[in-house]
């Protein structure tokens, strides 16, 4: 871990965050058109608590989704994975179901279950982002040479302990791959759902709240945070992948 | 030998035929109908024997040596292991492939112990690894333990999945064309390691190969496979007078072993040297 690597990322966002400010400076642009990032620290420091509260809610929301997504996508992946009749029956309806756009779920889910409104959050935060998950533990389970196998199972182990040795660490570049994909996925499911069927938590009901009283610096505040928020999960991602999955990384050169 | 670590492992009994492979058929199902493979196939492997079987592309060498393994059970006929039928895999089995599967995210050491974490045992952690690096050491590898798989040559690869083929001791080496993807330095290279192998660690083996060299400088008795459905078409024992260093196989008793056995590769494949003759001429 050196220095650069710390410095590099930093540079990059004040080198954003200039460019920004300069680009609606030079074209005058009022507030309610784009604002500046010189506008977002006054709406950060006003609302300070609010982001703290509802940014935990959107992140809490987002982390149960994602961990239901692992769960219920990793099982899913595995079955496809082990049994080729499972994945030709399971394929076409998954891939049916990924297509819908949640969009279009939402309201449905607001009124199946009316009042609930962290599982709701919870629910399409998941159904937005298992997918990546089960598609990637199933490629990887069943692309798996026989020959890892049959060193294995040549010494009478267990299909359990094939799947601890050898399939489970096998896969597990890949569904890291995925969950980088299913982080983002899910903000966007929790948001989703925030913003389309508010109900007065998570950062969604902030942004919906700047709409309604026309504070566009509040707006593009909550949009900053969701990055922030972003960024963060994504990254403890990244270090997960480095422990469990380091292994698979090339080096360069 | 070296201080390696006891306590497992078989005792060794009389001198009776290890591995006895008596009337195999068997038969695929596959999309375009059932494809007969194996014919009454008999082979015969004494203990501490090692007998390279070698015949056409897809005459069902590879099924063989799953047969042997336990991997698979044969439609008719029987395969025994030391005096029991074979039902299932056993531990007393060691497996090298064409290729090497060594799992990426273990270091070379720990690639070498896998079959001990899975073998019932009672070596504690540091045995097990003292075993492994004792066989690195003997293959030439020492100075890699801790190398992940991606950081070694193929040569090197194949050198450490024999270690892992061989570190919990089994009383069966089967090998399918282990040495088949390698250039021909390399290989010659393993051919000697193998024998210095052979030699420290007792097993009875059993090497599928395309190499008609390799046969006869490492098994002493060459089984020819016929075409399929394969039975056993000819058999040729290799003296221990036989090629043991590389220069016996420029001998012209080593020649007169090889055209032998080429000869009976043509008749596996349904092909003359006539056949072949007038194919090069068109
Ligand atoms: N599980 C299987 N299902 C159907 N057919 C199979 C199966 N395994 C092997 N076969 C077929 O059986 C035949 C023998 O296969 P096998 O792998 O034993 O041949 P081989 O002698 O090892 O060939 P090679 O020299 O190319 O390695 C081939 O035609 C192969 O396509
Ligand atoms: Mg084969």
């Amino acid at each position: 871990m050196n220095i650069s690597k710390v410095i590099t990322p930093v540079l990059a966002v004040l080198v954003f965050l200039g460019l920004w400010e300069a680009l609606v400076w030079v074209n005058d642009w009022p507030n309610y058109k784009m604002a500046s990032p010189s506008d977002l620290g006054p709406a950060f420091t006003r609302y300070w608590e609010l982001f703290l509260v509802y940014g935990w809610q959107t992140l809490w929301r987002t982390v149960a989704g994602l961990l239901l997504a692992i769960v219920v996508g990793t099982a899913l992946g595995m079955i496809m994975g082990f049994s080729r009749t499972m994945r030709d029956g399971l394929y076409p309806l998954l891939v049916g179901f990924n297509a819908i756009p949640k969009a279009t779920v939402v309201p449905i889910i607001a009124l199946m279950f009316v009042g609930a409104h962290d599982f709701n959050t919870i629910l399409i935060a998941f159904m937005i982002s298992f997918f990546p998950i089960a598609v990637s533990v199933s490629i990887g389970l069943s692309t798996l040479e026989p020959e890892y196998r049959d060193i294995l199972r040549s010494l009478g182990a267990s299909q359990m302990t094939i799947f601890w040795k050898i399939a489970l660490p096998k896969t597990l570049p890949e569904f890291f791959g995925a969950l980088k994909v299913a982080v983002t996925l899910a903000f966007i499911g929790t948001n989703l759902m925030e913003i389309v069927s508010p109900h007065g938590r998570g950062l969604g009901a902030l942004f919906d709240s700047g709409k309604t009283n026309s504070d566009y610096p509040l707006m593009f505040a909550v949009l900053i945070a969701l990055a922030v928020l972003g960024i963060l999960l994504y990254y403890v991602v990244v270090v997960l992948e480095k422990i469990f999955a380091g292994w698979a990384e090339r080096q360069p050169g | 030998m070296m201080g390696q670590p006891h306590g497992y492992g078989p005792a060794w009994g009389p001198m009776t035929a290890l591995i006895e492979i008596r009337d195999v058929s068997h038969r695929f199902e596959t999309d375009s109908g059932p494809l007969h493979v194996l014919d009454h196939l008999n082979i015969s492997i004494e203990e501490g024997g090692f007998t390279a079987v070698v015949g056409p592309s897809g005459c069902g060498k590879s099924t063989l040596t799953r047969l042997v393994s336990g991997l698979m059970k044969p439609d008719e006929g029987e395969v025994w292991l030391h005096g029991e039928r074979v039902r299932g895999p056993r531990s007393t089995v060691g497996m090298a492939f064409q290729n090497p599967v060594l799992l990426e995210w273990r270091s070379i050491l720990n690639n070498v112990v896998l079959p001990l974490e899975i073998v019932p045992n009672k070596l504690t952690r540091a045995q097990k690894e003292e075993r492994a690096r004792f066989l690195l050491d003997l293959v030439g590898l020492s100075g890699f333990e801790d190398k992940r798989p991606s950081e070694l040559s193929g040569g090197m690869r194949q050198r450490a999945s024999l270690c892992r083929a061989l570190v919990h001791k089994p009383e069966v080496l089967i090998l399918d064309e282990p040495f088949g993807a390698l250039d021909a330095f390399t290989r010659e290279d393993l051919w000697q390691t193998m024998h210095k192998v052979k030699q420290e660690e007792p097993f009875t083996g059993l090497l599928i190969t395309h190499d008609l060299r390799e046969s006869i400088f490492l098994a002493d008795q060459v089984v020819v496979m016929s075409g399929r459905p394969a039975h056993t078409q000819y058999l040729m024992d290799v003296p221990a007078t036989g090629p043991r260093a590389l220069d016996d196989l420029y001998t012209p008793e080593a020649a007169e072993r090889l055209n032998i056995l080429r000869h009976q590769i043509q008749i596996a494949q349904g092909r003359t040297a006539d056949d072949d003759r007038k194919e090069a001429a068109e």
